[in-house]
Protein backbone atom coordinates (compact mmCIF):
# COMPACT_ATOMS: atom_id res chain seq x y z
CA UNK A 1 0.00 0.00 0.00
CA UNK A 2 1.18 3.45 -0.83
CA UNK A 3 0.43 4.93 2.56
CA UNK A 4 2.68 2.43 4.12
CA UNK A 5 5.51 3.70 1.98
CA UNK A 6 4.85 7.23 3.13
CA UNK A 7 4.60 5.95 6.64
CA UNK A 8 7.97 4.30 6.35
CA UNK A 9 9.77 7.21 4.75
CA UNK A 10 8.10 10.02 6.64
CA UNK A 11 9.34 8.52 9.83
CA UNK A 12 12.76 9.55 8.74
CA UNK A 13 14.20 6.08 9.11
CA UNK A 14 13.85 2.80 7.36
CA UNK A 15 11.72 0.46 9.40
CA UNK A 16 13.27 -2.79 10.40
CA UNK A 17 12.16 -5.95 8.64
CA UNK A 18 10.24 -7.08 11.68
CA UNK A 19 8.33 -3.82 11.91
CA UNK A 20 7.54 -4.02 8.21
CA UNK A 21 6.27 -7.54 8.69
CA UNK A 22 3.99 -6.44 11.47
CA UNK A 23 2.57 -3.68 9.35
CA UNK A 24 2.12 -6.08 6.46
CA UNK A 25 0.30 -8.66 8.53
CA UNK A 26 -1.92 -6.07 10.07
CA UNK A 27 -2.65 -4.74 6.65
CA UNK A 28 -3.50 -8.08 5.14
CA UNK A 29 -5.91 -8.67 7.97
CA UNK A 30 -7.55 -5.33 7.41
CA UNK A 31 -7.41 -4.88 3.66
CA UNK A 32 -10.80 -6.53 3.27
CA UNK A 33 -12.20 -3.96 5.62
CA UNK A 34 -11.26 -0.82 3.80
CA UNK A 35 -14.28 1.25 2.99
CA UNK A 36 -12.26 3.61 0.90
CA UNK A 37 -8.72 4.06 -0.33
CA UNK A 38 -7.21 7.41 -1.18
CA UNK A 39 -4.47 7.13 -3.76
CA UNK A 40 -2.09 9.94 -4.55
CA UNK A 41 -4.77 12.58 -4.11
CA UNK A 42 -3.91 16.19 -4.94
CA UNK A 43 -6.32 19.07 -5.03
CA UNK A 44 -6.10 22.58 -6.47
CA UNK A 45 -8.21 25.65 -5.75
CA UNK A 46 -7.38 27.43 -8.99
CA UNK A 47 -3.60 27.68 -8.86
CA UNK A 48 -3.34 26.95 -5.15
CA UNK A 49 -2.24 23.42 -4.35
CA UNK A 50 -4.29 22.62 -1.24
CA UNK A 51 -3.66 18.87 -1.00
CA UNK A 52 -0.45 17.16 -1.97
CA UNK A 53 -0.22 13.49 -2.91
CA UNK A 54 -2.27 12.07 -0.09
CA UNK A 55 -2.45 8.31 0.43
CA UNK A 56 -4.75 7.02 3.09
CA UNK A 57 -7.46 4.48 3.82
CA UNK A 58 -10.78 4.56 5.60
CA UNK A 59 -11.39 1.41 7.63
CA UNK A 60 -14.90 0.06 7.33
CA UNK A 61 -17.16 0.88 10.30
CA UNK A 62 -14.38 2.73 12.08
CA UNK A 63 -13.92 6.37 12.97
CA UNK A 64 -11.02 8.14 11.33
CA UNK A 65 -10.10 11.60 12.59
CA UNK A 66 -8.28 14.29 10.64
CA UNK A 67 -6.29 16.67 12.81
CA UNK A 68 -3.87 19.46 12.06
CA UNK A 69 -3.47 23.22 12.42
CA UNK A 70 -5.84 25.67 10.66
CA UNK A 71 -5.35 25.80 6.92
CA UNK A 72 -3.67 22.40 6.72
CA UNK A 73 -6.30 21.17 4.25
CA UNK A 74 -8.20 18.75 6.46
CA UNK A 75 -11.62 20.20 5.57
CA UNK A 76 -10.60 20.39 1.93
CA UNK A 77 -9.67 16.71 2.09
CA UNK A 78 -12.96 15.80 3.77
CA UNK A 79 -14.94 17.66 1.13
CA UNK A 80 -13.27 15.65 -1.64
CA UNK A 81 -15.16 12.58 -0.41
CA UNK A 82 -18.56 13.97 -1.37
CA UNK A 83 -17.30 16.04 -4.30
CA UNK A 84 -18.36 19.27 -2.58
CA UNK A 85 -15.65 21.12 -4.51
CA UNK A 86 -17.58 20.49 -7.74
CA UNK A 87 -20.02 23.21 -6.68
CA UNK A 88 -17.46 25.92 -7.30
CA UNK A 89 -15.60 26.60 -10.53
CA UNK A 90 -11.84 26.37 -10.88
CA UNK A 91 -11.23 23.39 -8.58
CA UNK A 92 -9.29 20.34 -9.72
CA UNK A 93 -8.81 16.86 -8.29
CA UNK A 94 -5.91 14.60 -9.21
CA UNK A 95 -5.51 11.06 -7.99
CA UNK A 96 -8.17 8.68 -6.80
CA UNK A 97 -10.57 7.98 -3.98
CA UNK A 98 -11.68 4.38 -4.40
CA UNK A 99 -15.00 3.49 -2.82
CA UNK A 100 -15.46 -0.15 -1.84
CA UNK A 101 -17.14 -2.54 -2.43
CA UNK A 102 -17.70 -1.06 -5.91
CA UNK A 103 -13.99 -0.34 -6.40
CA UNK A 104 -14.96 2.83 -8.25
CA UNK A 105 -12.93 6.03 -8.23
CA UNK A 106 -15.48 8.58 -7.04
CA UNK A 107 -13.36 11.45 -8.35
CA UNK A 108 -13.56 10.18 -11.94
CA UNK A 109 -15.14 12.66 -14.30
CA UNK A 110 -17.77 10.13 -15.42
CA UNK A 111 -19.02 9.69 -11.86
CA UNK A 112 -21.96 11.97 -11.07
CA UNK A 113 -21.26 13.93 -7.87
CA UNK A 114 -24.93 13.63 -6.98
CA UNK A 115 -24.62 9.84 -7.00
CA UNK A 116 -21.59 10.14 -4.72
CA UNK A 117 -23.48 12.38 -2.30
CA UNK A 118 -26.34 9.90 -2.28
CA UNK A 119 -23.97 7.40 -0.65
CA UNK A 120 -21.58 9.63 1.29
CA UNK A 121 -23.34 12.07 3.57
CA UNK A 122 -22.03 15.04 5.48
CA UNK A 123 -22.60 16.99 8.69
CA UNK A 124 -21.33 20.54 8.79
CA UNK A 125 -19.50 22.73 11.24
CA UNK A 126 -22.45 24.97 12.00
CA UNK A 127 -25.85 23.32 12.35
CA UNK A 128 -27.67 24.12 9.10
CA UNK A 129 -31.26 22.91 9.36
CA UNK A 130 -33.46 23.91 6.44
CA UNK A 131 -36.35 26.35 6.93
CA UNK A 132 -38.74 23.44 7.27
CA UNK A 133 -40.31 21.35 10.00
CA UNK A 134 -38.24 18.85 11.99
CA UNK A 135 -39.91 16.02 10.09
CA UNK A 136 -39.29 17.55 6.67
CA UNK A 137 -35.66 18.24 7.53
CA UNK A 138 -35.03 14.57 8.22
CA UNK A 139 -37.14 13.48 5.25
CA UNK A 140 -35.31 15.85 2.89
CA UNK A 141 -32.80 13.35 1.55
CA UNK A 142 -35.57 10.82 0.94
CA UNK A 143 -37.71 13.38 -0.80
CA UNK A 144 -34.94 14.44 -3.17
CA UNK A 145 -34.58 10.75 -3.99
CA UNK A 146 -38.23 10.78 -5.04
CA UNK A 147 -39.65 8.80 -2.12
CA UNK A 148 -43.23 9.89 -1.51
CA UNK A 149 -44.86 7.00 0.37
CA UNK A 150 -45.85 8.28 3.77
CA UNK A 151 -45.21 4.97 5.51
CA UNK A 152 -41.61 4.75 4.31
CA UNK A 153 -40.94 8.39 5.17
CA UNK A 154 -42.46 8.02 8.65
CA UNK A 155 -40.42 4.92 9.36
CA UNK A 156 -37.12 6.31 8.08
CA UNK A 157 -37.58 9.60 9.90
CA UNK A 158 -38.29 7.84 13.18
CA UNK A 159 -35.32 5.49 12.84
CA UNK A 160 -32.99 8.35 11.92
CA UNK A 161 -34.19 10.44 14.85
CA UNK A 162 -33.80 7.50 17.22
CA UNK A 163 -30.30 6.82 15.92
CA UNK A 164 -29.37 10.43 16.49
CA UNK A 165 -30.78 10.33 20.03
CA UNK A 166 -33.30 13.03 19.26
CA UNK A 167 -36.54 11.10 18.98
CA UNK A 168 -37.65 11.38 22.60
CA UNK A 169 -37.08 15.12 22.60
CA UNK A 170 -38.95 15.90 19.39
CA UNK A 171 -41.49 13.14 18.83
CA UNK A 172 -44.36 15.35 19.99
CA UNK A 173 -43.40 18.30 17.84
CA UNK A 174 -42.21 16.82 14.57
CA UNK A 175 -44.06 19.46 12.61
CA UNK A 176 -42.60 22.46 14.36
CA UNK A 177 -39.99 24.57 12.62
CA UNK A 178 -36.50 23.13 13.10
CA UNK A 179 -35.11 26.53 14.16
CA UNK A 180 -36.94 26.21 17.45
CA UNK A 181 -34.45 23.55 18.56
CA UNK A 182 -31.32 24.36 20.56
CA UNK A 183 -27.91 24.37 18.87
CA UNK A 184 -27.02 20.86 20.01
CA UNK A 185 -30.44 19.54 19.01
CA UNK A 186 -30.10 21.22 15.61
CA UNK A 187 -26.77 19.48 15.08
CA UNK A 188 -28.28 16.13 16.05
CA UNK A 189 -31.11 16.91 13.63
CA UNK A 190 -28.51 17.44 10.92
CA UNK A 191 -26.98 14.09 11.82
CA UNK A 192 -30.45 12.50 11.63
CA UNK A 193 -30.92 14.14 8.24
CA UNK A 194 -27.65 12.63 7.06
CA UNK A 195 -28.52 9.21 8.52
CA UNK A 196 -32.02 9.00 7.07
CA UNK A 197 -30.71 7.99 3.67
CA UNK A 198 -28.53 5.14 5.02
CA UNK A 199 -25.17 6.53 3.89
CA UNK A 200 -22.11 4.30 3.71
CA UNK A 201 -19.71 6.97 4.85
CA UNK A 202 -20.58 9.89 7.10
CA UNK A 203 -18.36 12.96 6.95
CA UNK A 204 -18.20 15.32 9.92
CA UNK A 205 -16.61 18.73 9.43
CA UNK A 206 -15.82 19.96 12.96
CA UNK A 207 -19.33 19.07 14.09
CA UNK A 208 -18.98 20.42 17.62
CA UNK A 209 -17.03 23.61 17.13
CA UNK A 210 -20.19 25.74 17.37
CA UNK A 211 -21.57 23.91 20.40
CA UNK A 212 -21.26 24.14 24.18
CA UNK A 213 -19.43 21.38 26.13
CA UNK A 214 -22.58 19.48 27.11
CA UNK A 215 -23.92 19.40 23.56
CA UNK A 216 -20.42 18.46 22.41
CA UNK A 217 -20.37 15.49 24.77
CA UNK A 218 -23.71 14.25 23.49
CA UNK A 219 -22.62 14.58 19.85
CA UNK A 220 -19.37 12.73 20.59
CA UNK A 221 -21.27 9.94 22.28
CA UNK A 222 -23.57 9.77 19.29
CA UNK A 223 -20.67 9.59 16.83
CA UNK A 224 -19.13 6.73 18.81
CA UNK A 225 -22.45 4.88 18.76
CA UNK A 226 -22.85 5.36 15.02
CA UNK A 227 -19.65 3.48 14.33
CA UNK A 228 -21.51 0.17 14.25
CA UNK A 229 -23.60 1.37 11.35
CA UNK A 230 -21.43 3.56 9.20
CA UNK A 231 -17.84 4.45 8.35
CA UNK A 232 -16.99 7.84 9.78
CA UNK A 233 -14.45 10.48 8.81
CA UNK A 234 -14.29 13.44 11.16
CA UNK A 235 -12.33 16.67 10.97
CA UNK A 236 -11.64 18.18 14.34
CA UNK A 237 -9.71 21.04 15.83
CA UNK A 238 -9.91 19.45 19.18
CA UNK A 239 -7.22 16.85 19.78
CA UNK A 240 -8.92 15.47 22.88
CA UNK A 241 -11.95 14.89 20.72
CA UNK A 242 -9.91 12.98 18.16
CA UNK A 243 -8.38 10.92 20.97
CA UNK A 244 -11.78 10.26 22.55
CA UNK A 245 -13.82 9.24 19.54
CA UNK A 246 -11.56 7.96 16.78
CA UNK A 247 -9.97 4.61 15.99
CA UNK A 248 -7.52 6.02 13.46
CA UNK A 249 -6.02 9.47 13.25
CA UNK A 250 -4.37 11.30 10.40
CA UNK A 251 -2.22 14.33 11.08
CA UNK A 252 -2.06 16.82 8.24
CA UNK A 253 0.15 19.85 7.77
CA UNK A 254 0.25 22.29 4.83
CA UNK A 255 -1.74 20.01 2.55
CA UNK A 256 0.32 16.91 3.26
CA UNK A 257 -0.53 13.84 5.24
CA UNK A 258 2.28 13.68 7.76
CA UNK A 259 1.26 10.65 9.74
CA UNK A 260 -1.59 8.19 9.74
CA UNK A 261 -2.00 5.45 12.27
CA UNK A 262 -4.09 3.91 15.00
CA UNK A 263 -5.22 6.74 17.25
CA UNK A 264 -3.49 5.41 20.34
CA UNK A 265 -0.17 5.23 18.52
CA UNK A 266 -0.52 8.75 17.19
CA UNK A 267 -1.25 10.17 20.61
CA UNK A 268 1.03 8.03 22.74
CA UNK A 269 3.96 7.29 20.52
CA UNK A 270 3.89 9.32 17.30
CA UNK A 271 6.62 8.34 14.87
CA UNK A 272 7.02 11.77 13.38
CA UNK A 273 8.58 14.68 15.25
CA UNK A 274 6.13 17.17 13.68
CA UNK A 275 3.15 15.13 14.82
CA UNK A 276 4.58 14.90 18.29
CA UNK A 277 5.11 18.66 18.44
CA UNK A 278 1.53 19.28 17.39
CA UNK A 279 0.05 16.69 19.73
CA UNK A 280 1.99 17.99 22.69
CA UNK A 281 0.96 21.54 21.87
CA UNK A 282 4.37 22.88 20.92
CA UNK A 283 2.83 24.46 17.85
CA UNK A 284 -0.49 24.64 16.03
CA UNK B 1 14.16 46.12 27.82
CA UNK B 2 11.98 47.45 25.03
CA UNK B 3 12.39 51.06 24.02
CA UNK B 4 9.62 53.36 25.12
CA UNK B 5 8.05 55.83 22.77
CA UNK B 6 8.66 59.46 23.64
CA UNK B 7 5.06 60.33 22.80
CA UNK B 8 3.27 58.25 25.33
CA UNK B 9 -0.48 58.30 24.96
CA UNK B 10 -1.71 59.38 28.33
CA UNK B 11 -5.30 58.59 29.15
CA UNK B 12 -4.91 58.69 32.89
CA UNK B 13 -7.00 61.35 34.55
CA UNK B 14 -9.32 61.65 31.56
CA UNK B 15 -12.14 59.51 32.81
CA UNK B 16 -14.43 62.51 33.13
CA UNK B 17 -17.30 63.59 30.96
CA UNK B 18 -16.26 64.85 27.51
CA UNK B 19 -18.73 67.57 26.64
CA UNK B 20 -17.40 68.05 23.14
CA UNK B 21 -17.60 64.41 22.18
CA UNK B 22 -21.05 64.18 23.68
CA UNK B 23 -22.27 67.20 21.72
CA UNK B 24 -20.79 65.85 18.53
CA UNK B 25 -22.59 62.52 18.97
CA UNK B 26 -25.85 64.27 19.74
CA UNK B 27 -25.51 66.43 16.66
CA UNK B 28 -25.03 63.42 14.39
CA UNK B 29 -27.86 61.56 16.05
CA UNK B 30 -30.23 64.51 15.58
CA UNK B 31 -29.24 64.88 11.95
CA UNK B 32 -29.92 61.21 11.24
CA UNK B 33 -33.20 61.38 13.11
CA UNK B 34 -34.37 64.40 11.09
CA UNK B 35 -33.51 62.65 7.82
CA UNK B 36 -35.55 59.66 8.88
CA UNK B 37 -38.48 61.75 10.07
CA UNK B 38 -38.57 63.73 6.81
CA UNK B 39 -39.80 60.79 4.72
CA UNK B 40 -42.44 59.99 7.29
CA UNK B 41 -43.52 63.64 7.34
CA UNK B 42 -43.83 63.77 3.57
CA UNK B 43 -45.95 60.64 3.59
CA UNK B 44 -48.22 62.12 6.25
CA UNK B 45 -48.47 65.38 4.30
CA UNK B 46 -49.59 63.51 1.17
CA UNK B 47 -52.24 61.61 3.12
CA UNK B 48 -53.43 64.82 4.79
CA UNK B 49 -53.72 66.61 1.44
CA UNK B 50 -55.62 63.72 -0.16
CA UNK B 51 -57.97 63.48 2.82
CA UNK B 52 -58.62 67.23 2.95
CA UNK B 53 -59.48 67.48 -0.75
CA UNK B 54 -61.43 64.22 -0.70
CA UNK B 55 -63.62 65.50 2.12
CA UNK B 56 -64.63 68.41 -0.11
CA UNK B 57 -65.52 65.88 -2.79
CA UNK B 58 -67.47 63.58 -0.48
CA UNK B 59 -69.56 66.53 0.74
CA UNK B 60 -71.14 66.61 -2.70
CA UNK B 61 -71.03 62.92 -3.63
CA UNK B 62 -72.04 60.25 -1.15
CA UNK B 63 -69.53 57.50 -0.41
CA UNK B 64 -72.25 54.98 -1.26
CA UNK B 65 -72.62 56.39 -4.80
CA UNK B 66 -68.86 56.55 -5.14
CA UNK B 67 -68.48 52.87 -4.32
CA UNK B 68 -71.54 51.42 -6.08
CA UNK B 69 -72.31 53.54 -9.16
CA UNK B 70 -71.20 51.72 -12.26
CA UNK B 71 -70.41 54.80 -14.30
CA UNK B 72 -67.58 57.30 -13.99
CA UNK B 73 -68.49 60.38 -16.02
CA UNK B 74 -67.53 63.38 -13.88
CA UNK B 75 -66.82 65.52 -16.90
CA UNK B 76 -70.17 65.00 -18.60
CA UNK B 77 -73.36 66.96 -18.03
CA UNK B 78 -74.97 63.83 -16.67
CA UNK B 79 -72.22 63.29 -14.11
CA UNK B 80 -71.77 59.93 -12.39
CA UNK B 81 -69.11 59.33 -9.76
CA UNK B 82 -68.78 55.55 -9.48
CA UNK B 83 -65.15 54.50 -8.94
CA UNK B 84 -65.79 50.87 -9.96
CA UNK B 85 -64.94 51.29 -13.68
CA UNK B 86 -61.56 52.77 -12.72
CA UNK B 87 -60.92 50.02 -10.17
CA UNK B 88 -61.78 47.32 -12.69
CA UNK B 89 -59.41 48.85 -15.25
CA UNK B 90 -56.68 49.09 -12.64
CA UNK B 91 -57.12 45.54 -11.39
CA UNK B 92 -57.36 43.94 -14.84
CA UNK B 93 -54.25 45.68 -16.18
CA UNK B 94 -52.36 44.98 -12.95
CA UNK B 95 -53.36 41.33 -12.96
CA UNK B 96 -52.12 40.86 -16.52
CA UNK B 97 -48.90 42.65 -15.65
CA UNK B 98 -48.36 40.47 -12.59
CA UNK B 99 -49.09 37.28 -14.52
CA UNK B 100 -46.14 38.27 -16.68
CA UNK B 101 -43.84 39.85 -14.12
CA UNK B 102 -44.02 37.52 -11.11
CA UNK B 103 -43.33 34.20 -12.87
CA UNK B 104 -40.79 35.69 -15.26
CA UNK B 105 -39.07 37.68 -12.53
CA UNK B 106 -38.88 34.62 -10.29
CA UNK B 107 -37.54 32.36 -13.03
CA UNK B 108 -34.89 34.91 -13.97
CA UNK B 109 -33.93 35.32 -10.32
CA UNK B 110 -33.60 31.56 -9.81
CA UNK B 111 -31.44 31.32 -12.89
CA UNK B 112 -29.21 34.23 -11.97
CA UNK B 113 -28.86 33.30 -8.34
CA UNK B 114 -28.51 29.53 -8.53
CA UNK B 115 -27.50 28.52 -12.04
CA UNK B 116 -25.80 31.31 -13.96
CA UNK B 117 -22.00 31.25 -14.11
CA UNK B 118 -20.32 34.34 -12.74
CA UNK B 119 -19.72 35.98 -16.15
CA UNK B 120 -23.30 35.49 -17.34
CA UNK B 121 -24.62 37.06 -14.17
CA UNK B 122 -22.26 40.00 -14.44
CA UNK B 123 -23.48 40.69 -17.97
CA UNK B 124 -27.18 39.88 -17.57
CA UNK B 125 -27.79 41.90 -14.41
CA UNK B 126 -26.89 45.33 -15.82
CA UNK B 127 -29.01 44.62 -18.89
CA UNK B 128 -31.98 43.73 -16.74
CA UNK B 129 -31.51 46.86 -14.69
CA UNK B 130 -31.34 48.83 -17.92
CA UNK B 131 -34.77 47.44 -18.74
CA UNK B 132 -35.94 49.04 -15.51
CA UNK B 133 -34.37 52.34 -16.52
CA UNK B 134 -36.29 52.76 -19.78
CA UNK B 135 -38.74 55.69 -19.39
CA UNK B 136 -42.30 54.47 -18.95
CA UNK B 137 -43.53 56.68 -21.78
CA UNK B 138 -41.35 54.65 -24.13
CA UNK B 139 -43.00 51.48 -22.85
CA UNK B 140 -46.37 53.14 -23.45
CA UNK B 141 -45.68 53.71 -27.12
CA UNK B 142 -44.05 50.30 -27.36
CA UNK B 143 -47.38 48.83 -26.22
CA UNK B 144 -49.50 51.02 -28.47
CA UNK B 145 -47.45 50.89 -31.66
CA UNK B 146 -45.73 47.51 -31.47
CA UNK B 147 -47.43 45.06 -29.11
CA UNK B 148 -51.03 45.96 -29.99
CA UNK B 149 -50.53 45.46 -33.77
CA UNK B 150 -48.79 42.20 -32.97
CA UNK B 151 -51.71 41.06 -30.83
CA UNK B 152 -54.12 42.13 -33.54
CA UNK B 153 -52.61 39.49 -35.79
CA UNK B 154 -53.77 36.86 -33.29
CA UNK B 155 -56.99 38.61 -32.23
CA UNK B 156 -58.16 40.57 -35.29
CA UNK B 157 -61.07 42.16 -33.42
CA UNK B 158 -58.79 43.66 -30.74
CA UNK B 159 -59.30 47.43 -30.49
CA UNK B 160 -56.34 49.80 -30.84
CA UNK B 161 -56.57 50.70 -27.16
CA UNK B 162 -56.87 47.71 -24.85
CA UNK B 163 -55.94 46.52 -21.39
CA UNK B 164 -54.22 43.38 -22.64
CA UNK B 165 -51.41 45.10 -24.48
CA UNK B 166 -50.92 47.69 -21.73
CA UNK B 167 -50.85 44.95 -19.08
CA UNK B 168 -48.35 42.79 -20.94
CA UNK B 169 -45.93 45.64 -21.48
CA UNK B 170 -46.37 46.81 -17.92
CA UNK B 171 -45.45 43.28 -16.87
CA UNK B 172 -42.27 43.37 -18.93
CA UNK B 173 -41.47 46.70 -17.34
CA UNK B 174 -41.86 45.31 -13.81
CA UNK B 175 -39.79 42.14 -14.40
CA UNK B 176 -36.46 43.77 -13.49
CA UNK B 177 -37.79 45.04 -10.16
CA UNK B 178 -39.11 41.62 -9.20
CA UNK B 179 -36.13 39.66 -10.49
CA UNK B 180 -33.55 41.96 -8.98
CA UNK B 181 -35.07 41.96 -5.49
CA UNK B 182 -35.86 38.25 -5.61
CA UNK B 183 -32.31 37.48 -6.66
CA UNK B 184 -30.90 39.63 -3.88
CA UNK B 185 -33.07 37.78 -1.38
CA UNK B 186 -32.00 34.39 -2.71
CA UNK B 187 -28.33 35.31 -2.82
CA UNK B 188 -28.52 36.43 0.80
CA UNK B 189 -29.34 32.85 1.82
CA UNK B 190 -26.15 31.55 3.44
CA UNK B 191 -24.01 29.14 1.47
CA UNK B 192 -24.01 26.56 4.27
CA UNK B 193 -27.74 26.03 3.77
CA UNK B 194 -27.19 25.30 0.08
CA UNK B 195 -24.26 23.04 0.84
CA UNK B 196 -26.42 21.15 3.31
CA UNK B 197 -28.88 20.50 0.54
CA UNK B 198 -26.27 19.52 -2.04
CA UNK B 199 -24.62 17.23 0.49
CA UNK B 200 -27.92 15.33 0.72
CA UNK B 201 -27.70 14.57 -2.98
CA UNK B 202 -30.06 17.32 -4.13
CA UNK B 203 -29.77 18.83 -7.60
CA UNK B 204 -29.40 22.55 -8.18
CA UNK B 205 -33.07 22.88 -9.03
CA UNK B 206 -34.21 20.93 -5.96
CA UNK B 207 -31.94 23.08 -3.82
CA UNK B 208 -33.29 26.29 -5.35
CA UNK B 209 -36.95 25.34 -4.98
CA UNK B 210 -36.95 23.40 -1.73
CA UNK B 211 -34.32 25.17 0.34
CA UNK B 212 -33.26 28.54 -1.05
CA UNK B 213 -36.70 29.89 -1.92
CA UNK B 214 -38.33 29.00 1.41
CA UNK B 215 -35.33 30.51 3.20
CA UNK B 216 -35.62 33.70 1.15
CA UNK B 217 -39.39 33.85 1.47
CA UNK B 218 -39.66 37.19 3.22
CA UNK B 219 -37.43 38.91 0.67
CA UNK B 220 -39.33 37.32 -2.20
CA UNK B 221 -42.63 38.43 -0.67
CA UNK B 222 -41.24 41.97 -0.46
CA UNK B 223 -40.27 41.80 -4.14
CA UNK B 224 -43.75 40.63 -5.11
CA UNK B 225 -45.43 43.35 -3.07
CA UNK B 226 -43.23 45.96 -4.69
CA UNK B 227 -44.18 44.53 -8.09
CA UNK B 228 -47.88 44.71 -7.23
CA UNK B 229 -47.57 48.28 -5.99
CA UNK B 230 -45.80 49.28 -9.15
CA UNK B 231 -48.41 47.63 -11.34
CA UNK B 232 -51.29 49.26 -9.51
CA UNK B 233 -49.62 52.66 -9.52
CA UNK B 234 -48.24 52.58 -13.06
CA UNK B 235 -49.55 55.49 -15.11
CA UNK B 236 -47.94 56.19 -18.42
CA UNK B 237 -48.29 52.80 -20.13
CA UNK B 238 -51.98 52.47 -19.36
CA UNK B 239 -52.69 56.11 -20.16
CA UNK B 240 -51.18 55.69 -23.61
CA UNK B 241 -52.08 52.15 -24.58
CA UNK B 242 -55.31 51.30 -22.77
CA UNK B 243 -57.39 54.27 -23.85
CA UNK B 244 -58.85 56.71 -21.37
CA UNK B 245 -62.48 55.74 -21.38
CA UNK B 246 -63.71 54.57 -17.98
CA UNK B 247 -65.34 51.25 -18.71
CA UNK B 248 -66.62 48.76 -16.16
CA UNK B 249 -65.24 45.57 -17.65
CA UNK B 250 -63.24 42.53 -16.63
CA UNK B 251 -62.40 41.75 -20.24
CA UNK B 252 -58.78 42.56 -21.07
CA UNK B 253 -59.63 42.85 -24.78
CA UNK B 254 -61.50 46.11 -24.20
CA UNK B 255 -60.25 49.62 -23.76
CA UNK B 256 -60.56 51.04 -20.25
CA UNK B 257 -59.13 53.67 -17.95
CA UNK B 258 -57.26 53.05 -14.73
CA UNK B 259 -57.27 55.30 -11.69
CA UNK B 260 -53.87 56.67 -12.59
CA UNK B 261 -54.77 57.24 -16.24
CA UNK B 262 -57.83 59.20 -15.15
CA UNK B 263 -55.79 61.36 -12.80
CA UNK B 264 -53.39 62.19 -15.63
CA UNK B 265 -56.25 62.99 -17.96
CA UNK B 266 -57.85 65.43 -15.54
CA UNK B 267 -54.59 66.97 -14.37
CA UNK B 268 -53.66 67.77 -17.96
CA UNK B 269 -57.08 69.22 -18.80
CA UNK B 270 -58.22 72.72 -18.02
CA UNK B 271 -60.73 72.08 -15.30
CA UNK B 272 -60.92 74.98 -12.87
CA UNK B 273 -59.45 74.36 -9.42
CA UNK B 274 -62.10 73.75 -6.83
CA UNK B 275 -64.68 72.40 -9.25
CA UNK B 276 -66.19 69.04 -8.50
CA UNK B 277 -64.50 67.56 -11.56
CA UNK B 278 -61.14 68.70 -10.27
CA UNK B 279 -61.90 67.37 -6.83
CA UNK B 280 -62.50 63.86 -8.21
CA UNK B 281 -58.79 63.26 -8.75
CA UNK B 282 -58.17 63.43 -5.01
CA UNK B 283 -60.89 60.92 -4.27
CA UNK B 284 -59.45 58.66 -6.98
CA UNK B 285 -55.93 59.18 -5.60
CA UNK B 286 -57.08 58.30 -2.12
CA UNK B 287 -58.63 55.09 -3.46
CA UNK B 288 -55.36 54.20 -5.15
CA UNK B 289 -53.44 54.87 -1.96
CA UNK B 290 -55.78 52.60 -0.01
CA UNK B 291 -55.39 49.78 -2.55
CA UNK B 292 -51.59 49.89 -2.37
CA UNK B 293 -51.80 50.23 1.41
CA UNK B 294 -53.79 47.00 1.61
CA UNK B 295 -51.16 45.17 -0.42
CA UNK B 296 -48.37 46.59 1.69
CA UNK B 297 -50.09 45.49 4.88
CA UNK B 298 -50.55 41.98 3.47
CA UNK B 299 -46.89 41.95 2.53
CA UNK B 300 -45.87 43.13 5.98
CA UNK B 301 -47.93 40.43 7.66
CA UNK B 302 -46.48 37.76 5.37
CA UNK B 303 -42.98 38.97 6.14
CA UNK B 304 -43.64 38.87 9.85
CA UNK B 305 -45.15 35.42 9.63
CA UNK B 306 -42.24 33.97 7.64
CA UNK B 307 -39.37 36.15 8.70
CA UNK B 308 -35.89 35.11 7.66
CA UNK B 309 -34.38 32.66 10.09
CA UNK B 310 -31.27 30.80 9.23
Amino acid sequence: MAWQFIYATECGKILSGKEMMQINQKEIAESAQYKSEVKNLSFHYGAFNALKNIDMVLHDKKITALIGPSGCGKSTFLRCFNRMHDLYPGNRYDGEIILHPDDVNILASNVDPIEVRMRISMVFQKPNPFPKSIYENVAYGLRVRGIKQRAILDEKVEIALRNSALWDEVKDRLHELAFNLSGGQQQRLCIARALATDPEILLFDEPTSALDPIATASIEELITDLKTKVTILIVTHNMQQAARVSDYTAYMYLGELIEFNVTDTIFIKPKNKQTEDYITGRFG
Amino acid sequence: MAEESQNKLVYAGKLGYSFRRHLHERFIETFLFLSAILSVAIMLAIIAMLLKESIVFFRQVSIWDFLTDTQWTPLFDDAHYGILPLISGTLVSSLIALLVALPMGTIIAIYLSEFAPFTVREIAKPFLELLGGVPTVVYGYFALLFVTPLLQIIFPELPGFNLLSAGLVMGIMIIPYVSSMTEDAMRAVPMNLREGSYAMGATRFQTAIRVVMPAAFSGIAAAYILGISRAVGETMVVAIAAGMQPNLTWNPMEPAATITAYIVQVSLGDLPHGSIGYQTIFAAGLTLLLITLVFNIIGHLLRKRYREIY
